[in-house]
């Protein structure tokens, strides 16, 4: 075995990437379990495109087989079932895990300098997910499959001028059909692929920038502890909790996040009394429905999901770390989360009576949270600042100024020797 | 800066501005090179001949009576045919519509047939069928016995397909 790793070794930086990269990578020590959800969402990828893979070597993309075959894989296929509530289930837990890693970004301004570029490549990754979700929602060829799809694509009719060709390009047909069918099928298997590189890219920036930590400074060196065994240990520990939950999921409650109206097959004339996009995307949905315009709706809902790379724009309080230190920013924080329950409570139900009033308000919230923030971080600062900073904040706040400004001298003078 | 990279920054032609120009040349001819050969590939997501074939439908309308209405498909559309009864008429040639104004007579060729495509102009669920007209259940938007909309999201009227009757109860939709 060493022979053959020291064989390695002269001819690939094998053993010094594992030792820099992996067990001895620096890590803060002061982590707590709000740092687990990066690496489960790895874990979960690869349950995705495993599961996903046996699954499609058993399903027929085409309009006339498909609710069939997924049928056929519940009922004939061995461990079929087994197989379909993995990935069924996984993407729930995706977005689960995923959403609980971006409420700790938030919490703890870990989108903020120098980890911005981390924050984008997520941004990414999320709607990457988004749409591989989407894309998949429609394979069983079930009444919400449809409807779903039919629903999304005539949002890009919204477009001006080039909409309806826009849209007829998109599925392939005059409406959702076995064009579009087919399309998604293979865009579902290649997007994920796609995530796979783009994380390769989340990664090393992460291991440039290194991990923030719940106390939002950056920590001295002796303060960083080697990532093998302490943070394999509490990953794999994480990974238990996060399995045990998922089982219950996969094997006593599989189908509370399948609709039941999809076991109903795709029929492109009759729309199901009340149709409602999978919990994950309920408080977009929320905020497209809240626009009584559709171009409008169709911006809102856009914006909603992108606002989020404009952080590290909002956010310019010089008090370093995330809510911790931050009283305003923190109350910010919970009114926006519960504000994002409350639209996804909207979504959910029909656009009735008082709910619709609600949605309105909870929409204007939403956006309004981002564009309060500017101001709030500033008179949250000048406040902290007349309450009296602690002198390490204050120093540390300085060195950071000093540094910022040391920057951009070199840089003048950089300028200035080229001229 | 070292002295190697002063020797970097020295121009390793005599005319750097000739190879400008075909750094210039070689980008502007790649480009140009992937964009035409995108194009064989964008344009086989459009609509196949096959669909494209689909495009009439006939159908009989026999058998509706005043009051009632019948779907049937073009080009995987629905497509609502109502028969509307005198006092429908009456009422839709007498408004205006809703936020889309139009006048009831632009949208029909015999008084006592309504055809629209059943979609709604909204996000193209199927409207049902209401006592005044249609409801959509996606977003609550409503339509009157013209297929014009009357309030909620939707931004237009239901779209008329192009039709033509060949007797007295056959049409050729497309
Ligand atoms: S699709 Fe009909 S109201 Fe939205």
């Amino acid at each position: 075995m060493k022979n053959i790793i020291s064989w390695i070794d002269r001819r690939f930086p094998l053993t010094s990437f594992v030792k820099k990269e992996l067990t001895e990578y620096p890590t803060p020590r002061n982590l707590s379990f709000w740092w687990n959800f990066g690496s489960l969402a790895g874990v979960v990828l690869v349950i995705q495109i495993i599961t996903g893979v046996f699954l499609a070597m058993h399903y027929k993309a085409d309009a006339a087989l498909a609710f069939d075959s997924v049928e056929h894989i519940m009922r004939d296929v061995n461990y079929g079932w087994l197989i379909r509530y993995m990935h069924s289930t996984g993407a729930t837990a995706f977005f689960a895990v995923i959403f609980l890693h971006m409420a700790r970004t938030l919490y703890y301004g870990s989108y903020r300098s120098p980890r911005e570029l981390m924050w984008w490549t997520g941004q990414i990754l999320l709607l990457l997910m988004m749409a591989t979700a989407f894309m998949g929602y429609l394979l069983p060829w079930g009444q919400m499959s449809y409807w779903g799809a039919q629903v999304i694509t005539s949002l890009f009719g919204a477009v001006p001028f080039l909409g309806d060709e826009l849209i007829i390009w998109l599925r392939g047909d005059f409406t959702v059909g076995d064009a579009t069918l087919t399309r998604f099928f293979a865009l579902h298997y290649l997007v994920p692929f796609i995530i796979m590189a783009v994380i390769m890219v989340h990664l090393v920036a992460l291991h440039s920038v290194k991990s923030s930590n719940p106390s939002g400074i950056n920590l001295a060196d002796k303060d960083n502890i080697p990532f093998h065994p302490y943070f394999t240990t509490k990953d794999l520990f994480g990974l238990c909790i996060f399995l045990v939950i998922y089982s219950y999921f996969v094997f006593y409650q599989p189908n509370m996040f399948i609709e039941a109206e999809n076991y109903i097959p795709a029929d492109p004339l009759q729309t199901p009394v009340h149709i409602v996009p999978e919990w994950y995307f309920l408080p977009f949905y929320a905020i497209l429905r809240s626009i009584p315009d559709l171009l409008g709706g169709v911006i809102a809902m856009t914006i909603s999901v992108l606002i989020f790379a404009f952080m590290p724009f909002l956010d310019r309080s010089k008090i370093p770390g995330g809510a911790v230190y931050r009283p305003f920013y923190r109350a910010l924080f919970y009114v926006f989360v519960i504000d994002v329950l409350v639209l996804g409570y909207v979504g959910a139900k029909p656009p009735e009576g008082y709910l619709v009033f609600i949605g309105y308000f909870a929409t204007a919230l939403y956006f309004g949270v981002f564009a309060i923030l500017p101001f709030l971080a500033k008179k949250e600062e000048l406040w902290l600042r007349k309450k009296g900073l602690p002198p390490e904040l204050e120093a540390l706040i300085q060195s950071e100024e000093k540094q910022k400004a040391e920057r951009m001298v070199a840089r003048r003078k950089a300028k200035r020797a080229r001229k | 800066m070292t002295d190697d990279n002063k020797s970097l920054e020295e121009p390793l032609v005599d005319d750097p501005e000739r190879r400008d120009f075909l750094n210039t040349v070689t980008g502007v001819v790649a480009g140009a090179g992937v964009v035409a050969a995108s194009w064989p590939f964008i344009s086989s997501m459009n609509p196949s001949s096959d669909v494209l074939s689909k495009a009439t439908t006939e159908a009989s309308l026999t058998g509706i009576n005043p009051g009632e209405s019948k779907t049937v498909e073009w080009q995987g559309k629905p497509v609502f045919i109502l028969r509307r009864t005198d006092d429908q008429i009456k009422n839709m040639t007498a408004s205006q519509g809703g936020k889309d104004p139009e006048a009831d007579s632009d949208r029909i060729q015999k008084p006592d047939w309504l055809i629209v495509v059943g979609l709604c102009t909204h996000l193209g669920c199927v409207p049902s069928r209401s006592s005044d007209g249609w409801f959509c259940p996606c977003h609550g938007s409503k339509y009157d016995n013209s297929g014009r909309v009357l309030h909620g999201p939707a931004p237009s009227n239901l779209k008329l397909p192009p039709y033509k009757f060949v007797s007295e109860d056959k049409i050729v939709i497309g």
